[in-house]
């Protein structure tokens, strides 16, 4: 039993040692916003936050997030700025086939808490989220529109 | 016709259609009391009725639902996955049935005849919009129509004195109104009214406006629901390990029973070409499978397709090269092997271009479930419902009734959901399913992904022309050798290998386009464009290696050869004016780099496309700043959504040009994730400038034609900047000179 909190409620759950945090969100919790798009950590549809930090389930080990707080995308509406973000994406009418766009959600809501006027720098270093629909550029008007918002 | 469209047009008869009430038919199913309207296909409504005797509610076969609280519910005959069709579709029957697009709910429509629109159907060959507008027009029109006379009715009125505002008919000199949710019982026992006016295109609200999309909200939120995402109850996991080589079997299973003991499997199957492991976690059932040590047969020697053990593409693209021709023609206008004889000079040039997997971001998955009447319930990622009710029906042994497909929101497909040979888990997910009386969600991991996709083909291009004396081109002969997906005779060219090399519309007098057909060993599929994916690139590249032959500038050389091509002419005139006005350079920027521009044009899927792309060099590697487009698709439904596509179109023919390459050594695909196999990432994306020219043409596709002018425009602006014109994508291969 590994006991994880997730979007600020204490889940008990029996996975195995080095069940990537992604599965256990998914299969076992039963929250599907978190995508599973390449398990190699290299996409971002996995994107969770833990501790605030955009990081990629697929390859997070369930027995690393104890005690840790992770935030997947059926909160993103709990916090202002994931408000913030929701709406930028929706009035830059953002996604395509959409699945990678809860991790994007995730990662802009990162960058925004810890710089809310992010430059182009820093909007390129951080959001690296792949989108194979190719609506980067809608994102990054996305991300500048909730910086101003 | 596209490449596609020639296939289903085969596969099914097509046939006229007009507005039936379905609620008067019995097809009511779980939405009485609604008005439910569809298109029924006259020859086939008895054959639905029977359908529908057998089993009673089983397909509510209806477009249109209004709901009693006023909620429409529209059922789309294509699959949404990105490309916006169910806000296009909203947008039509909502200008008719008036009706504001945004209080739509659209899903997909099960499998049968009603969604058959011109006798077949499938999400492809970007046609939706445009195969379905009419229809869809007309349904909208012919609902509108029963609601009014249903408020006639009610209203002891005669039918012209009322009117419609968005969702409610008015009496407008009473004032009175009544609620479309209030009339929908009502009007639904009345005839469907044949020959309603359709709005005239001046008085349009909502078709050509950016109607914000409808699935927008909930895709920014982790709320909309693919397959992988479908839930049944009593499920169990499945995953597969696939023979390495498609045509190996499994033979023994070293490691068994080790295998079963391990934390939560449930079973271990042998499939064809494949094991499964069958647990209570998807995680668990692929740390099983990957567990097991199979030794795999050699495939038998008459297998389809098996991959042999020594296949390479590199000895593959040497093949191509060297087939002989001249090929199955596609294309013959005058007489070009003269033409070549008396030429000032001939230019040739051999070109080619790799195999891609589709890469759309949810793996494919399936969940199986067998029902105690002996039906059976599928959820899977699919283009075209009907053929996989079909195919699913052969595999369950069950009649095809009694297989109800359901078809979640697609997490990009780009080609990838057809029917293909050994490239669907589907029919692994129905043994498996049928194996342990439960229902199976089975998922393809992103490597079994990369090992069984049905590929974008492999194809070498030889070009050989004619300059005359003043450098025009005379003649042009072109053999494009490989193969492509189709069901085209052996003595005929595939579309899919031709189109955007024949028929092209610049003046030149002597042309030839042939197939020279070589079929090899891997599962090959649509990719978002097709032949055209390629073909641009073939083509457009060796047209600006004549322009620098024959000394002239390429854009202007374009001009030329389009001067009695007034559509094409104007397209290429604005994409220059969209651009600032063509300049090739290589100029300086105002960042002091060193670049240079690149155009070409495009014809596919009855739409026109000009494109121009600048590049730079940085630290050896292409660099693409901005790309203009100028699409003319005839007329539009959704600027947004046009944009939207054209924007996505440009960055996977991007990725395409710079990245994308399948590469096998000894049978095997080198890159089994997108480690190996990168594609466009958000520091690579140029700005994109998309300019809509509504030509008034018979409307043309949208989710497509973007993808095609994109590689040859940026391998051009590379040649002029460089110097070095590269024949063989994709362009990570070539290490190119140049400091920031």
């Amino acid at each position: 039993m590994v006991t994880i909190t997730i979007n600020d409620i204490d889940h008990a759950v029996e996975a195995d040692e080095g069940m990537p945090l992604l599965w256990v969100i998914r299969d076992i919790l039963g929250l599907t916003g978190t995508k599973y798009g390449c398990g190699i950590g290299m996409c971002g549809a996995c994107t969770v936050l833990i501790d605030g930090q955009p990081t990629r389930s697929c390859v997070t080990p369930i027995e690393s997030v104890g005690g840790l707080a992770v935030t997947t995308i059926e909160a993103i509406e709990d916090d202002p700025v994931g408000r913030r973000v929701v709406e930028a994406w929706v009035a830059s009418q953002v996604p395509q086939c959409g699945y990678c766009q809860s991790g994007q959600v995730l990662a802009a809501t990162a960058l925004l808490k810890q710089s809310p006027q992010p430059s182009e720098e820093d909007i390129t270093a951080t959001m690296t989220n792949l989108c194979r629909c190719g609506t980067y550029n809608a994102i990054a008007a996305a991300v500048r529109q909730a910086a101003q918002g | 016709m596209n490449a596609i469209e020639r296939h289903m047009v085969n596969l099914e008869q097509s046939s006229d259609r007009s507005p039936v009430n379905l609620s008067r038919r019995g097809f009511l199913g779980a939405s009485l009391g609604a008005l439910v309207l569809g298109v029924a296909l006259p020859g086939r409504v008895a054959r639905a009725q029977e359908a529908a005797e057998i089993e009673p509610g089983m397909r509510v076969s209806a477009f249109i639902e209004i709901r009693a609280d006023g909620g429409v519910r529209l059922q789309s005959p294509f699959i949404e996955g990105g490309q916006g069709i169910y806000t296009a579709l909203a947008q039509i029957v909502g200008e008719e049935l008036d009706v504001d697009p945004a209080s739509f709910i659209v899903e997909c429509a099960p499998p049968g005849p009603d969604y058959q629109l011109g006798g077949f159907r499938f999400t492809g060959g970007s046609r939706s919009v445009r195969s379905s507008y009419e229809t869809m027009r007309r349904l909208g029109a012919a609902a509108r129509q029963m609601l009014l006379q249903a408020a006639a009715a009610r209203l002891d009125l005669p039918v012209a004195d009322l009117s419609t505002e968005p969702g409610r008919v008015i009496h407008p000199a009473s004032g009175h109104a009544l609620s479309y949710g209030e009339l929908a019982a009502e009007a639904a026992d009345l005839p469907v009214p044949e020959n309603v006016a359709l709005r005239a295109e001046t008085d349009f609200r909502w078709i050509g406006q950016p109607a914000a999309r409808l699935d927008v909200r909930d895709k920014s939120m982790g709320k909309a629901v693919y397959t992988i995402d479908v839930k049944v109850d009593g499920m169990l996991h499945a995953a597969v390990q696939h023979a390495p080589r498609l045509g190996g079997e499994p033979g023994t299973l070293a490691n068994e029973a080790e295998v079963k003991a391990m934390h939560g499997v449930h079973s271990i199957h042998r499939l064809p070409g494949a094991v499964a492991v069958v647990a209570d976690l998807w995680w668990r059932a692929r740390q099983a499978v990957e567990a097991l040590q199979v030794s795999w047969t050699e495939p038998a020697p008459d297998t389809q397709n098996a991959m042999p053990a020594d296949f390479s593409t590199e000895a593959l693209r040497a093949k191509l090269a060297s087939a002989p021709g001249p090929g199955l023609q596609a294309e013959s206008h005058g007489d070009p092997a003269a033409a070549l004889e008396g030429a000032a000079r001939v230019v040739e040039a051999t070109y080619d271009a790799p195999l891609l997997v589709h890469g759309q971001l949810e793996p494919p998955s399936t969940i199986a479930r067998w029902n105690e009447d002996g039906t059976l319930d599928l959820w899977l990622p699919n283009q075209a419902p009907d053929v996989f009710q079909q195919v699913a029906a052969n595999v369950a042994g069950i009649e095809q009734q009694n297989v109800r497909i359901h078809s979640p929101m697609l997490g990009g497909f780009f080609g990838r959901h057809f029917l293909y040979d050994n490239a669907n888990p589907f029919p692994q997910a129905i043994l498996l399913a049928r194996a342990v009386g439960r229902p199976v969600k089975l998922i393809w991991s992103r490597e079994e992904e990369f090992l069984r996709d049905a590929m974008r083909p492999l194809v070498v291009a030889r070009f050989r022309a004619g300059l005359d004396a003043e450098g025009l081109p005379t003649a042009i002969d072109i053999e494009a050798v490989g193969d492509g997906p189709g069901f085209e005779p052996p003595d005929t060219p595939r579309a899919s290998v031709v189109e955007g090399l024949a028929e092209k519309p610049y003046a030149i007098p002597n042309r030839r386009a042939a197939h020279v057909k070589v079929p090899y060993p891997v599962t090959l599929g649509y990719w978002r464009s097709v032949g055209h994916s390629m073909n641009a690139f073939f083509y457009e590249g060796f047209l600006d290696e004549l322009a620098d032959a024959g000394g002239h500038d390429p854009y202007e050389l374009r001009l030329r050869l389009l001067a009695d091509q007034p559509r094409h002419r104007t397209l290429l005139e604005a994409v220059g004016e969209l651009s600032g006005g063509w300049k090739r350079g290589p100029f300086t920027a105002e960042d002091g780099s060193r670049r240079a521009r690149g155009v070409a044009m495009a014809s596919p899927f009855e739409s026109e496309v000009a494109t121009i792309a600048e590049v730079s060099i940085e630290h050896g590697e292409v660099v693409v700043h901005d790309v203009w487009v100028a699409i003319d698709p005839g007329s539009i439904v959704n600027p947004a959504i046009v944009e939207a596509q054209v924007t996505s179109s440009v960055a996977m023919g991007l990725s395409s040009a710079l990245l994308e390459e399948v590469v096998y050594n000894d049978g095997m695909p080198q890159a089994r994730n997108f480690d190996l196999y990168p594609f466009l990432a958000r520091y690579q994306m140029p700005r994109v400038h998309v300019r809509i020219v509504e030509s008034g043409a018979p409307m043309g596709g949208i989710g497509e034609p973007g993808v095609p002018g994109v590689p040859p425009a940026v391998v051009n602006a590379v040649a002029a900047l460089t110097g070095q014109r590269v024949r063989s994508l994709p362009l990570s291969k070539v290490q190119f000179e140049g400091t920031l």
